[in-house]
């Protein structure tokens, strides 16, 4: 597979429209809405509440399909993706980093961090290996064996970023990582994120309402009533 | 595996009253297969070319000691011989045995499951009081060979009018098989006969060999003809069929278990299927969180049913093994059910119920879970 699209891309979503239907009203969250993001940027999206920032980010991570349109990652068109192939695809190329950690709270640090890496054919002491290389990342190898409801909220959302970057996707999806930090756990997350950014070239998209988070980022686009409206480089 | 123990132990109190629940259905599964076998299981497989000769009316009735003669002449059997209910009384009523007279050479040659040294037997042959009897009843009431036992009859009365009756001990014997009943005590026809002051020449019950056991119920027909418009006809059947005629003057024993089991288990499915199916609710966004990490919907859907597989197995295992113990000790009411054992059948069985029980209650959690949109469940988180 190709690591970028034909106008080197890492990212493509082209013509895309999300249509939700709830009884017989039709939900229009996207419209015609077209994006790309390159290998190795870090991405801010922002807008409203509503504006549809989450949908996009479930549609680039293949978690949804959209109405209509195309979204093409690393050359892939994951939009027809069968489920099946889809979480596949997921676990091979995509990390999520989620508003609230949605760490399992019955395995520790560690466990959590290996749960993609379950997905792979890789043995128990390779797992480990990776396992520790991640939470290193993080600088929490200290807390390996600690569980979520022993760590703060800022530690809980590293390991959520451990267990985003453990298999090394192609594209680290964040979905208001700091939204439910306090503003210096929120600065170590976002030093974190540029930091693997900048130094890892991972390629980083993430979702904001914080003027604060988007200006970390490369790049930030503002949604609004389902469209872009409007882009600002940092 | 860490992800079910961690799901299992998120509400232990929760799982351990779901756990406890599905350990008391299985142990009760235990006892009532150990009953059953104690009042159906008492044929070998040596019976199933025995057939059982009883009056028509019923099994109280007694049958004239010249029909074993008019049977040994109908084609397809090959020996015949008789029983009698004795109804003695050992010290207590409460110590309940069989003790029934027989012919000592015939009934020893139709139940080879009865072992006797050629010693024994010889001494029996030779000793008109001579008794022989059971392993179990022996070792109970610490009879050695060469006692005199004294025991009260309900029934038969001598002809001095006593009703006690003294045996000899000439042998013991044991059980070829598990099953094998060692609680009777056998005693000679002809003392008895002799003594006994009314229905002399009369007996309880016939059993008869076939020569091919394909053929009984052809046997069991033409036996019940050769006496058909006599003063005591006959009605022939199996021994297993005897048996469990015996058992259902209780009432049907297998519908009686079938049933109870069938309450409990029902109510284990619904307590069990509730307690996954909230567990999963609750983890929906958990759930969600790993479809959106890469697992497919066919390993939630194991995941979940390894989860319920896990604790009904888990309650399964522990029901079946404190049943075991608790049967170990054999019969529970001192010789009314002297073949009280939970038979290694039945706990198969149990081990293959506790996994259906577990993929049952999972199921439909597991279907749930599987179907769940991955956008949807991270938006209930």
């Amino acid at each position: 597979m190709s690591e970028k699209s034909a106008d080197g891309a890492l990212v493509d979503v082209s013509g895309v429209e999300k249509v939700y239907h709830r009884g017989s009203e039709d939900i229009q969250v996207l419209k015609d809405l077209h994006l790309q993001v390159p290998a190795g940027e870090f991405l801010a999206l922002m807008g409203p509440s509503g504006s549809g920032k989450s949908t996009l980010l479930n549609l680039i991570g293949g978690l949804d399909h959209p109405t209509r349109g195309t979204v093409t990652i690393a050359g892939e068109r994951v939009d027809q993706l069968s489920d099946r192939r889809l979480a596949a695809w997921r676990a091979r190329h995509i990390g999520f980093v989620f508003q609230l950690y949605n760490l399992m709270p019955v395995l520790t640090a560690e466990r959590n961090v290996e749960l993609p890496l379950l997905l792979t054919h890789l043995s128990r002491s390779e797992r480990k290996q990776h396992v520790a290389a991640a939470l290193e990342a993080v600088g929490l190898l200290n807390r390996a064996q600690h569980y979520p409801r022993q760590l703060s909220g800022g530690e809980q959302q590293r390991v959520g970023i451990a267990r985003g970057i453990v298999t090394d996707p192609t594209l680290l999806l964040c979905d208001e990582p700091t939204g439910d930090l306090d503003r210096k756990a929120g600065d170590e997350i976002l030093n974190l994120l540029q930091a693997l950014n900048r130094e890892h070239g991972k390629t980083i998209i993430m979702v904001t309402h914080d003027p604060h988070a988007s200006a970390r980022a490369s790049r930030t686009v503002y949604l609004n009533k389902g469209q872009l409206s409007r882009e600002q480089l940092n | 595996m860490h992800l079910v123990w961690g799901n299992m132990r998120r509400k232990k109190t929760r799982t351990v009253l779901t756990l406890l629940s599905i350990v008391v259905a299985f142990v009760l599964f235990g006892f009532l297969s150990a009953i059953r076998q104690a009042l159906t299981g008492g044929v070998s497989l040596e019976g199933a070319n025995r057939l059982i000769v009883r009056h028509k009316v019923s099994i109280i009735q007694m049958l004239p000691i010249d029909y074993q003669r008019r049977m040994e002449q109908i084609p397809g059997v090959a020996a015949a011989t008789h029983q009698t209910w004795f109804g003695g009384i050992y010290q207590d009523p409460k110590n309940f045995f069989m003790q029934n007279p027989v012919v000592p050479e015939e009934f020893l040659d139709m139940h080879p499951e009865f072992v006797l040294s050629a010693q024994e037997r010889k001494a029996w042959l030779s000793t008109r009081t001579g008794a022989i009897v059971g392993r179990k009843t022996a070792e109970r009431f610490n009879w050695k060979i060469g006692d005199k036992v004294p025991i009260q009859s309900t029934i038969w009365s001598q002809k001095n009018g006593s009703y006690l009756w003294e045996f000899d001990i000439v042998g013991i014997f044991d059980g070829r098989d598990k099953n094998t009943d060692t609680t009777p005590l056998f005693f000679r026809y002809d003392y008895f006969d002799e003594a006994r002051r009314m229905w002399t020449g009369m007996v309880g019950w016939y059993t008869i060999r076939v020569k091919d056991t394909a053929k009984a119920a052809e046997v069991a027909n033409l036996v019940d003809a050769e006496f058909e418009n006599s003063s005591a006809e006959t009605k022939t059947e199996a021994e297993g069929a005897f048996v469990q005629a015996w058992a259902k003057q209780i009432g049907d024993i297998a519908l009686i278990t079938a049933s109870i089991l069938g309450a409990v288990f029902f109510t284990i499915l619904l307590v069990t299927g509730n307690t996954i199916s909230q567990s999963v609710r609750e983890r929906t966004g958990e759930l969600g969180v790993l479809k959106a990490i890469g697992f497919t919907n066919t390993q939630i859907l194991a995941l979940v049913l390894a989860e319920s597989c896990t604790l009904a197995v888990i309650g399964g295992v522990l029901g079946l093994g404190i049943a075991l113990l608790l049967t170990a000790k054999g019969d529970p009411t001192g010789g009314m059910l002297p073949l009280f054992f939970f038979p290694a059948r039945d706990v198969a069985m149990g081990l293959g119920i506790s996994v259906a029980l577990g993929l049952v209650t999972g199921f439909f959690p597991a279907l749930q879970a599987m179907r769940l949109r991955v956008a949807d469940s991270l938006r209930r988180i």
